[in-house]
């Protein structure tokens, strides 16, 4: 195995030296950074000229400039490594630095949303194969694939945020709005649950109006102004999200994962709804979420010692999962209290939706602006796009997931399980679910490296600072040296998830082993 | 992927199944797939609607070839702004109608159907002139990728050894570059050249995925008994290659083009879009919804159109390689429906002499 891996590396040092070599000479063939001067009837035109070739090495042809790059690359074994300075004399290793937390925040979100509702879509979708549902999902994953990013953006600019910002000045619902809003999603769960007919009819009438009574009593209650869970909608969404991670984890016919789940769920979000806004209220918000982080899995752990005398570890697992969820909503929480004093921040002027930039720098001038308010802004600044990414790369994973569950589900050990009499439950998380999700793992990991290098665009259209600015500039600036480092980045990126992907798929299937053949 | 069998089929299911591909060669099997998927066969129609749209609109010269178009404009002329009955005052509005009756005039095409942009060009050519460009760029990548793809990896996949390993590795070297990154640096310095050549030196890079695919393919195709059969015969490398092997490894091939093509379009509109593809004067539909996206509010039509076109096509071609894949896939089984299953009972009935 280290011996394997030990190759792979050295495997992908090679291709990332041969790849870096492609790209640096085809840049700097194909560019000519003293066009510009060429052309200037400036009477220092020539001495520029001179001084830019000094400083930028063009005495030597592109392939022995390469090595000079490479020798500052190779300058980790020494100690002294640099990626070189970027035209206005920065460091590019320092201009990276501040760029790529940049673009991670902004791909990050993306893709675990992306993941998650890709994933449930696709499972939906295998399950209830030639249904209706199945075929709209599939021309909504072909639409989405073909489906500019930056065209996407332009209808999310205007429609998601000025209009929704227009919306908030007033927040009153229109019935035709009500209506459609209820309607679409009694169609969407009628689909998800289908059924015999008059089952499917019951679901889309009761999902339809139990929307519309939830929208009107949110508007009643002016919630999109004072957005708050409280504690009435932490109960209720604390034994929900109990009910719900039981089911999936164990079934709730497992009595004791049920009590666990739900002890955990409402000591977290109901009974300790109030001691919880005092913890949130630390002020080291660190060392804060670490301890949330570490009690939850402690609570599980004493909530399956208390109810379930066997088989205790499903019941952990689905109770430390409840306690999780329930924290996460905590925090949504939280944040919906910082909505309305961040609103009303001048910076803000009851516009929260922006269409561009990472965060607003003038907040502070305003006002005092708490963790959760600065959390807050960062959070709306990253809302447009999350959600352009979000629709732009999980219907691959729709695709992707509804494909590989079906041929799992064609396996003769789902026949089997079926026939040993299992409910269909454990037949599809357990078994068929489990399996569809390793080649599917291997998937995401290169799609994530994979979104860095797609981020380039996204960034130009929302107005981010991160790689993708570094990129452009690169390639707009003849910035030779700047551009290889953001391809090191992404391309280091990229054959290590692939590697990655390959560990995890062996440690995953048992079936395969790394290393053996070749 | 998209492997769609059925949990259990019965018997009876299998004979009429059975009955359909009766005498007929693997080809047509596999057109009578397609030409069964629904989705594919509307995307064809629609694509193909689409190309003689394009190309009839405008003067299109393919060499010496000159071939006049019916539209009264060109995209470069720019007649005067239209100025009546448009809404809120904006001027060059479209006067494309389609709504019959119901608005009182019905269907019009009117002076400039998609309406004008804000120094009055008239918009239909020049979304004519981009999808144009967009179309030329995506059948140029996907022709040379298919080339350079298909060789690569026929090579590669049949003599192995060192000539796969140092194919292969060079293969990976282009692979790590993404996309977007190599698109730019081509695009930014030979996009002043003119579309055709950004195709050109694109596809020059975009065969990587696909030449894998084959590589793969040839790989297992070549240890089968017709190869084995075939070199016993003496065929040369070359027949075997070429006469043998690849028409088996035609679907995998047709399958990835298309999809590569689609990925293509969205490519060159994406560089065009960054301005590091197609420059103007030019005309590309990336490079026109970045010319006018700001004028999104109150001229949402030079924003629309463009925007349609892309995604039709690329919409098609997503449809057109899902079906190409459906049909070349041995293991796919279709759905029957009850008209088949009567039918097919019918004849079963009758003692399955009768088609």
């Amino acid at each position: 195995m280290l011996s394997y891996i030990a190759r792979r590396l050295g495997a992908l040092v090679v291709i990332l030296f041969g790849s870096s070599f492609i790209l640096y000479n085809l840049a700097a063939i194909s560019a000519d950074p003293l066009e510009g001067l060429r052309q200037s009837t400036e009477p220092n035109a020539k001495a520029l000229m001179e001084s830019l070739s000094r400083d930028l090495r063009l005495d030597l042809p592109p392939p022995l400039r390469y090595f000079l790059w490479l020798r500052g690359v190779l300058g980790i074994f020494t100690g002294n490594f640099t990626l070189g300075e970027t035209r206005e004399y920065q460091n590019v290793m320092t201009e990276l630095g501040t760029a790529i937390p940049v673009t991670v925040r902004l791909v990050f979100a993306a893709t675990i949303i992306a993941i998650i509702l890709g994933v449930a879509m696709g499972i939906v979708s295998a399950l209830r194969q030639y249904s209706r549902f199945d075929y709209s999902m599939t021309f909504f994953a072909f639409l989405m694939f073909s489906l500019p990013i930056f065209w996407v953006a332009v209808l999310l600019k205007q429609y998601m945020a000025i209009e929704f910002n227009n919306f908030l000045s007033e927040p009153n619902i229109s019935l035709s709005w009500l209506v459609a809003i209820s309607l679409v999603s009694g169609i969407f769960w009628a689909g998800v649950i289908s059924g015999g007919k008059r089952q499917v009819v019951g679901i889309f009438l009761g999902v339809t109006a139990a929307t519309a009574a939830l929208i009107w009593i949110l508007d009643a209650a002016n919630w999109f102004i004072e957005p708050q869970l409280g504690i009435i909608g932490m109960t209720l969404l604390a034994v929900a999200t109990a009910y719900g991670i039981t089911q999936l984890s164990t079934g709730v016919a497992n009595k004791e994962a049920l009590r666990s789940a739900l002890a955990v769920a409402l000591l977290l979000g109901a009974i300790g709804y109030f001691p919880m806004q005092w913890v949130l209220e630390l002020s080291n918000k660190g060392l804060m979420f670490l301890g949330l982080f570490a009690l939850v899995p402690l609570l599980g752990f004493i909530a399956s010692r208390i109810f379930a005398r066997v088989d205790q570890g499903p019941v952990m697992r689905t109770a430390t999962i409840s306690g999780y969820v329930v924290l996460v909503l905590l925090f949504l929480d939280r944040l919906m209290q910082a909505w309305l004093p961040y609103m009303e921040n001048d910076a803000v002027n009851f516009r929260p939706i922006p269409t561009i930039g990472q965060s607003k720098a003038e907040l502070t001038l305003y006002g005092d602006v708490n963790w959760w308010v600065g959390t807050l802004d960062v959070m709306v600044h990253l809302i447009l796009p999350t959600v352009a990414l979000t629709l732009i790369s999980f219907a691959g994973y729709i695709r992707y997931s509804r494909g590989t569950l079906l041929e799992v589900l064609n396996q003769d050990y789902i026949r089997t399980a079926r026939a040993k009499g299992l409910t269909e439950r454990t037949v599809i998380m357990r078994h068929a679910f489990r399996n569809t999700m390793i080649p599917l793992t291997t998937i995401m990991v290169a799609d994530f490296a994979g979104i860095v290098g797609g981020a380039i665009i996204t960034e130009r259209v929302f107005g981010w600072t991160g790689m993708g600015t570094l990129f452009n500039k690169a390639i707009t600036g003849f910035d030779l040296n700047l551009l290889m480092g953001v391809f090191l980045v992404t391309a280091t990126l990229a054959v290590l998830a692939n590697l990655i992907a390959d560990l995890l798929y062996s440690a995953l299937d048992p079936r395969i082993r790394v290393g053996s053949g070749k | 992927m998209s492997v769609e069998k059925e949990v259990m089929p019965g018997d009876k299911e299998d004979a009429i199944r059975n009955k359909e591909t009766e005498g007929l060669s693997q080809s047509q099997i596999v057109f009578r797939r397609f030409v069964r998927h629904r989705a594919a066969m509307i995307s064809v129609f629609v694509l193909l609607a689409i190309f003689i749209l394009v190309f009839s609109a405008l003067d299109f010269s393919l060499g010496p070839i000159q071939i006049p178009g019916w539209w009264k404009f060109s995209y470069l002329d720019t007649p005067e702004l239209r100025f009546e009955d448009c809404p809120g005052g904006v001027t060059g509005c479209p006067t494309l109608d389609m709504i019959p009756f119901l608005d009182g005039d019905g269907v019009v095409v009117g002076q400039h159907p998609f309406g004008q942009d804000n120094i009055g060009r008239d918009y239909f050519a020049l979304v004519m002139r981009g999808t144009q460009r967009s179309l030329q760029v995506m059948i140029i990548i996907g022709f040379i990728a298919a080339v350079i793809g298909t060789v690569v990896g026929a090579i590669a996949g049949y003599f192995r050894g060192w000539i796969d390993a140092l194919l292969m590795r060079f293969t990976d070297f282009i692979i790590v570059i993404p996309a977007i990154i190599i698109g730019s640096v081509i695009g930014y310095h030979i996009g002043n050249l003119g579309a055709i050549f950004l195709a050109f030196y694109l596809g020059l890079f975009a065969w990587t995925g696909l030449s894998r695919l084959v590589r793969g393919e040839f790989l297992t195709l070549r240890e089968r008994e017709f190869v084995d059969a075939a070199r016993v015969a003496g065929a040369s490398n070359r027949r075997i290659i070429f006469k043998h092997i690849l028409p088996n490894a035609i679907g995998v091939i047709i399958v990835a083009v298309t999809l590569l093509m689609a990925g293509a379009i969205l490519l060159e509109t994406a560089l065009s879009y960054l301005g590091f593809g197609v420059t103007s004067p030019d005309v590309s539909l990336g490079l026109i919804i970045s010319q006018y996206q700001e004028s999104f509010v109150t001229r949402p039509w030079l924003f629309w159109w463009p925007g349609v076109f892309i995604i039709t096509i690329a919409l098609c071609i997503n449809f057109i390689g899902d079906g190409l894949r459906d049909a070349f896939d041995p293991r796919q089984r279709r759905k029957l429906s009850l008209k088949d299953k009567l039918s097919g009972k019918r004849a079963a009935d009758v003692g399955g002499s009768t088609k």
